[in-house]
């Protein structure tokens, strides 16, 4: 018998309160009592990214087997480029996801803002920052369009962002024109995705998530013993530290390694990294610990509990797409500083991937369940089939075959770990 | 006798053509039970959900200690400490049971939450009703019985120190012994000084724990008793339509 169901009958029979006997908040006990609560999470069905993790190292191991190239340096930095587009996109996406909307246009949009930056550029002559803020402000004012219809007019998601999805690739031809490509020619934007950090700079990039980390862990323990509550045994926030310190140690240190082929050095962390890295920690931060990340979960989770609650569950939907579509402007600016060019078909196919993205990694399309952190992993995971089948030189046939496959057993798990964690197969 | 807590006067709501409440009283005092019982349809949802704010009334007055009070939105009604326990609970499954006690209210330092303050005072609410089913205030909603997931519902309102909670029939799903966990709940609620208002079908459970009754019939406020000045056939004859109340409302 469960302790849960032999207590309901004690309580039965003493129904006078016990002082002194409160319920637990499963942090007590030491390391071993916390490692067994966490694979009872598993079992129970919150398995988060860990599948996704399990699935990189599986095919990190396959790939390096199979292509001598996959392990350099070079394709190391290379993966890392490759990822940040469908990283920060699968990001944006979770913000909706987690509502249990989509948004389409998530690509297009980026790509729109895009157009009308390198046409402000190159054709106006408008100074590439101020260009850059009207590209921001399309998206933001993107989002306020699609939420307005979702959240206010309660259209569904899928239609109003469908709808966008095709008018935004006719407007990307309006303002390019059709068969119009133009360069991406300041050196700022072409910087994010093909200049590094000096080697110093990652390893400071490195020593300030550690004592993030660390700066956040403790802050927490201080705040929850104020309060008088316990805290997790002190030695799992020196693992976790270790974790961080160890992965990221070796991220750098290969990423500080000459990977030129040529007489130039190529070295550092490549810009887009600590980029990605900070709009993920704050979104996280937003996400975790700020009413605003609550209520979006809960809005997810049940609307009109959030509503009874007191949530303003219009608003915290109208908010969500904003922060989507803005995001996904930073997508789209990454991947034009990648190609280096912008043609009327930008952030045209991607939005799928981005999609698959965050389900890859364990972010529930049902809403309420994912972290932006999965979504991020999910994209590595697409980057990695990408890349691996183009060093086996595969026809690209391949790559979309596996990324459907590994995308639809993604969604297995989710949907079987749904049903353990007590939820239904169906929506409701 | 006290000064009721809540008291309704000539309350009316309809839905279109359908007059769903029409011309409804109903009172209710602190550390009482009342009991809001009625068939099917008679309204008793509709009456509690104006009281929540969530389905304002077209007319009548709501006097809340003493006072004349608006109720247009949940807020409104939540700022005065009305708390109420819906049917169907209104629960986030992928939310634990802190986040869900405090949902709406978080406690915040800093712009950012206090966890631990939430997280003890959730222990102490579940403390004071005495539950002690729930392994971890940190488990998942999603993974709680019928009857825990009621437990939290109703504890909801000791974190709110809430002056008047509503119970949208709280046993309606729940076996023998959780059934019996809930109506202690209730008492000990009651206890606590707050005024309760339980709206169930089910006649033993009210005259258990009740200090009320009141007998919505048709949109009509047919009966308000003592529970100890009334039997259960009369109960049901009010109910039913079957029995005139010809004494003053209580
Ligand atoms: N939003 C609405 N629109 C139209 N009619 C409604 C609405 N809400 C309730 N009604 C009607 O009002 C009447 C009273 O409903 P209510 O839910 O208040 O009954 P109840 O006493 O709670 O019944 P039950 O015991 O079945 O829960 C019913 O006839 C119902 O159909
Ligand atoms: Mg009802």
């Amino acid at each position: 018998m469960s302790t849960a169901a032999r207590d309901a009958e004690t309580t039965e029979a003493s129904p006078d309160p016990i002082v002194g006997d409160m319920i637990g908040s499963g942090v007590e006990g030491g390391v071993g009592d916390q490692v067994r609560a966490y694979f009872q999470r598993l079992r129970g069905g919150e398995m988060g990214a860990l599948p996704a993790i399990g699935g990189l190292v599986v095919l990190a191991i396959l790939f390096a087997f199979l292509s001598p190239y996959f392990l350099t340096e070079r394709n190391f930095a290379n993966l890392l480029t490759q990822a940040a587009t469908l990283v920060m996109l699968g990001m944006a996406l979770v913000f909706v996801i987690l509502l249990g909307e989509i948004d389409l246009s998530a690509g297009v949009t980026g790509g729109v803002a895009m157009c009308a930056f390198i046409v402000l550029v190159d054709v106006a002559k408008w100074n590439t920052w101020v260009s850059l803020g009207v590209g921001f402000l399309i998206g933001i004012a993107t989002g306020a369009f699609i939420g307005f219809f979702v959240a206010r007019v309660g259209i569904p998601s899928f239609v109003v962002t469908l709808g966008l999805f095709l008018g935004f690739q006719g407007i990307e031809l309006i303002i390019i024109g059709n068969g119009g490509l133009y360069n991406v020619q300041d050196p700022a934007i072409l910087a994010i995705m093909n200049n590094n950090l000096p080697i110093w700079g990652g390893w400071v990039m490195l020593a300030i998530m550690v004592l993030i980390s660390i700066g956040t862990s403790f802050w927490d323990r201080r705040r929850r013993s104020t309060a008088g509550v316990p805290n997790r045994a002190v030695v799992l926030v020196w693992i976790k530290v270790l974790v961080v310190a160890v992965i990221g140690g070796i991220v750098v240190g290969l990423l500080s390694q000459n990977r030129g082929t040529g007489f130039i050095k190529v070295e550092g962390v490549p810009i887009v990294v600590p980029i990605t890295l900070a709009i993920l920690w704050i979104g996280t931060f937003v996400l975790d610990r700020t009413k605003y990340g609550r209520y979006l979960y809960a809005v997810g989770g049940n609307a009109e509990a959030a509503r009874r609650s007191g949530v303003n569950v219009i608003r915290i939907r109208w908010i969500a797409f904003i922060i989507c579509s803005f995001l996904a402007v930073v997508s789209q600016l990454f991947s034009i500083s990648k190609v280096g060019s912008v043609d009327p078909s930008a952030g045209v196919a991607i939005v799928l991937s981005g999609v698959a993205a965050a389900v890859v990694g364990g972010v529930s399309l049902f809403g309420g369940r994912g972290r932006l952190m999965h979504a991020a992993i999910g994209a590595v995971v697409i980057a990695v089939i990408t890349n691996g089948l183009g060093l086996l030189n595969l026809p690209a046939g391949v790559n979309y075959a596996v990324t459907g496959g590994v995308l639809i057993l993604a969604a297995t798990v989710d949907a079987v770990s749904r049903v353990r964690a007590g939820g239904s197969l169906v929506r409701h | 006798m006290d000064e009721p807590l809540i008291s309704l006067t000539g309350v009316k709501k309809s839905f279109g053509p359908v007059s769903v409440l029409r011309g409804v009283d109903l009172k209710a005092y602190p550390g009482k039970v009342t009991a809001l019982v009625g068939d099917n349809g008679a309204g008793k949802s509709t009456l509690i959900k104006g009281l929540a704010g969530v389905q304002p009334y077209d007319e009548g007055e709501v006097r809340f200690d003493g006072e004349t009070v608006t109720l247009h939105n949940p807020r409104e009604a939540s700022r005065l400490g009305i708390e109420v326990v819906y049917q169907d609970l209104a629960l986030a499954d992928n939310l634990d049971i802190v986040q869900n006690m405090f949902l709406g209210r978080e406690e915040t330092s800093w712009g950012t939450f206090d966890e631990g303050r939430m997280e003890l005072e959730t222990s102490k609410a579940l403390q004071q009703l005495s539950v002690r089913t729930v392994k971890s205030v940190r488990q998942k909603v999603a993974s709680l019985s019928g009857g825990q997931r009621q437990t939290v519902a109703i504890a909801r309102s000791v974190i709110n120190k809430s002056r008047l909670v509503i119970l949208d029939e709280p046993t309606a799903a729940l076996g023998v012994a959780q059934t019996e966990q809930v109506i202690n709940l209730v008492k000990r609620l009651a206890e606590q000084n707050v005024a309760v208002i339980i709206i169930s079908h089910n006649l033993a459970d009210v005259f258990k724990v009740a200090d009320f009754i009141s007998v919505l019939y048709l949109g009509q406020m047919v009966a308000s008793v003592k529970t100890v000045d009334t039997s259960y056939d009369d109960v049901v004859g009010y109910i039913t339509g079957s029995k005139t109340y010809t004494g003053e409302p209580a």
